[in-house]
């Protein structure tokens, strides 16, 4: 098998394979834990706070007051990642044409500058976070495996992008191949890995912002 | 043309032929500049070059037709560095070629084992096409298979120079789902050296360097793993295109004619496969180095590339799905939402079987253990 005949299985068959794991992972996740369900809470509610749940999933998405100054770095390195993750999927023009083609909506590109800075920026970003985890003591008792994992999924498809783009490492349509792969093998294991939270953060954030609305403390 | 079934007039040198022909030393070491440029020799060379040709015996050379659409040999006549009518009537003498030879039927085959038996060892095979393997009857020649003949011929060849895509990769006749069987001349002879000269068809002076460069050095150039030279097939179109100053700025023509494709932009997003495509196209050019597809508004199909037919749409971008489908997303859903209900009735059951069995405990229970 040449380079090409690579790229057109992880561009093809591979691709489909990693996109039906993907959408049936997730929804098989969502009715998971939505099928759980939770007992009826009976207890009057101490404040009538309607909202409290969608106000929280707004509010706990910006920065907390004196977050920066206790915790800088997973401060600074959680919205820098996520902002250059984000930069970097959605407004790089080769990945709109993915989109786009999938299911037919485009949107206007970033210049591919633009998008090499958020996507090292993505990057940095993640490495300091890692050896965040591995010499601040809490964060390394908190952590096991599936962090690990997490990080590792996330991190290849930057990296081999990057590297792609740059023509570095490998030959081109190699290494294309290798970012097409990290991205297959991110999508297979994201329902089944903490970075479910990608669909799940919103939820638990509802979630928690209207138990505890109802316990006094509504947003 | 020459009448390619009298072989024994090849006897004298290059050199004599060229100044039978009144072309000065002059001319000649213009022309061995050109293909020393060609060939990313230092131009020192070419001196060296015009020598060593110049001694040299006219090369013969055989070139077989197998599965193809001659379009490589249309390509070959528009050669300009050098011209056809040089390359043939100078520096080689085409014993055999089907189309361009005058003789026919018997004279013909007579003429390719004449020059078989005269050159055993040292004659150079070229191929164009692709051999089936299905069925011999599928292609044949004077009542020769393909492969046959390409076993035979390939025999007492000093080497082989695959050309065009079918020869080397197998090309269309192989696309999916391949009715013939077809195969790459590398597919069938291993103990010969191969030279691949991909492109459907090639560009004419990959072609014509490539046999100059055999007459000069009297072997073959540096090839890379898919056996092609590298002195033409080392970077890819997208390396050396002059559009990809837009390309790396994200500036992209959406359409072939909107104001984007009328500024030069990229066409990466029209499938532009010039960026996983090793070709020469963006540097030696097509039409005595007058323009190349990208340039004439159209992006590369990439047709120097193995199996490249199969290789996805050809107008689809290369970041796109080669055969994903939204509904084929949609389905998957359906199945997980599924699978979804049956685990969600697994863990409500779970649930409720444990709650049926727990035993509810009393506290007289509780202080008869504590005694
Ligand atoms: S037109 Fe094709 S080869 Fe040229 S820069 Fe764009 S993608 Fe690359
Ligand atoms: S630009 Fe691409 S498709 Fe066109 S001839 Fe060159 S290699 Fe082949």
């Amino acid at each position: 098998m040449n380079h090409l005949d690579l790229l057109t299985f992880a561009r093809g068959d591979a691709l489909n394979w990693a996109l039906i794991l993907f959408a049936a992972g997730v929804v098989l996740r969502l009715f998971e834990i939505f099928g759980l369900g939770r007992k009826a809470d009976l207890a009057k509610p101490r404040t009538n706070s309607p909202g409290s749940g969608w106000r929280t999933v707004f509010t706990r998405s910006l920065p907390p007051q004196g977050l920066l100054n206790r915790e800088p770095v997973t401060y600074v390195g959680g919205y820098v990642f996520h902002l250059g993750l984000f930069a970097t999927i959605l407004f790089f023009a080769p990945h709109i044409e993915f989109f786009d083609d999938l299911f037919g909506i485009s949107w206007p590109n970033l210049p591919s500058a633009l998008v090499d800075a958020s996507a090292v920026a993505a990057i940095v970003a993640l490495c300091v976070l890692l050896a965040h985890r591995i010499t601040n003591p809490v964060k390394r008792m908190l952590s096991g495996f599936g962090d690990y994992l997490a990080w590792a999924l996330t991190l290849l498809p930057l990296l081999t992008g990057y590297l792609s783009f740059h023509h570095l490492l490998f030959e081109y349509t190699l290494m294309l191949s290798l970012h097409l792969f990290s991205v297959e093998l991110l999508l297979v294991l994201l329902p089944f890995t903490k970075l479910f939270h990608t669909f799940s953060v919103f939820i638990s954030r509802w979630y928690n912002g209207d138990i505890f609305g109802r316990k006094g403390t509504a947003s | 043309m020459k009448q390619t079934n009298s072989p024994k007039v090849l006897q004298g040198t290059v050199g004599e032929g060229l100044e039978q022909r009144g072309i000065t030393r002059r001319e000649f070491l213009k022309f061995c500049t050109a293909l020393t440029a060609m060939l990313a020799l230092p131009p020192s060379m070419a001196s060296v070059m015009a020598e060593a040709i110049a001694k040299a015996r006219r090369q013969s050379v055989i070139w077989l037709s197998f599965q193809e659409c001659t379009g490589c040999t249309e390509s070959i006549t528009r050669s300009h560095s050098p011209t056809l009518e040089t390359l043939i009537f100078d520096l080689i003498s085409l014993d055999y070629h089907h189309t361009l030879q005058a003789a026919s039927a018997e004279a013909a085959e007579l003429a390719r084992t004449q020059a078989m038996q005269e050159n055993a060892g040292k004659y150079l095979l070229v191929v164009d096409g692709s051999i089936p393997m299905g069925d011999p009857g599928y292609s044949t020649i004077a009542g020769i298979s393909n492969y046959d003949m390409l076993i035979e011929t390939a025999k007492g060849a000093a080497a082989i120079v695959a050309v065009g895509t079918c020869a080397t990769y197998g090309g269309l006749p192989k696309a999916d789902p391949n009715p013939t069987g077809a195969v790459a001349v590398s597919d069938i002879i291993k103990d010969k050296p191969i030279i691949n000269v991909p492109g459907c068809p090639p560009i004419p002076v990959v072609m014509t360097g490539v046999l100059a460069h055999f007459l000069t050095f009297g072997s073959i150039p540096e090839l890379d793993d898919l056996g092609r030279p590298k002195s033409f097939y080392g970077e890819t179109i997208h390396d050396r295109c002059y559009r990809r100053p837009f390309y790396d700025q994200g500036k992209f023509a959406q359409t072939f004619d909107d104001e984007a494709a009328r500024m030069g932009w990229c066409l990466f997003k029209l499938g532009c496969k010039g960026p996983v495509t090793y070709n020469a196209c963006a540097t030696t050019k097509w039409n005595d180095g007058t323009s190349f597809p990208i340039q004439s508004g159209h992006g590369c199909i990439g047709c120097s590339e193995p199996n490249f037919w199969d290789a996805g749409p050809l107008y689809k971008a290369l970041s796109m799905p080669v055969s994903a489908t939204a509904s084929m997303l949609g389905a998957a859903a359906v199945a997980g939402a599924a699978a979804g209900v049956a685990i969600t009735w697994h863990n409500r059951s779970t649930k409720a079987s444990a709650k049926a069995a727990h035993e509810k405990v009393t506290p007289q229970e509780l202080l008869r253990e504590d005694k």
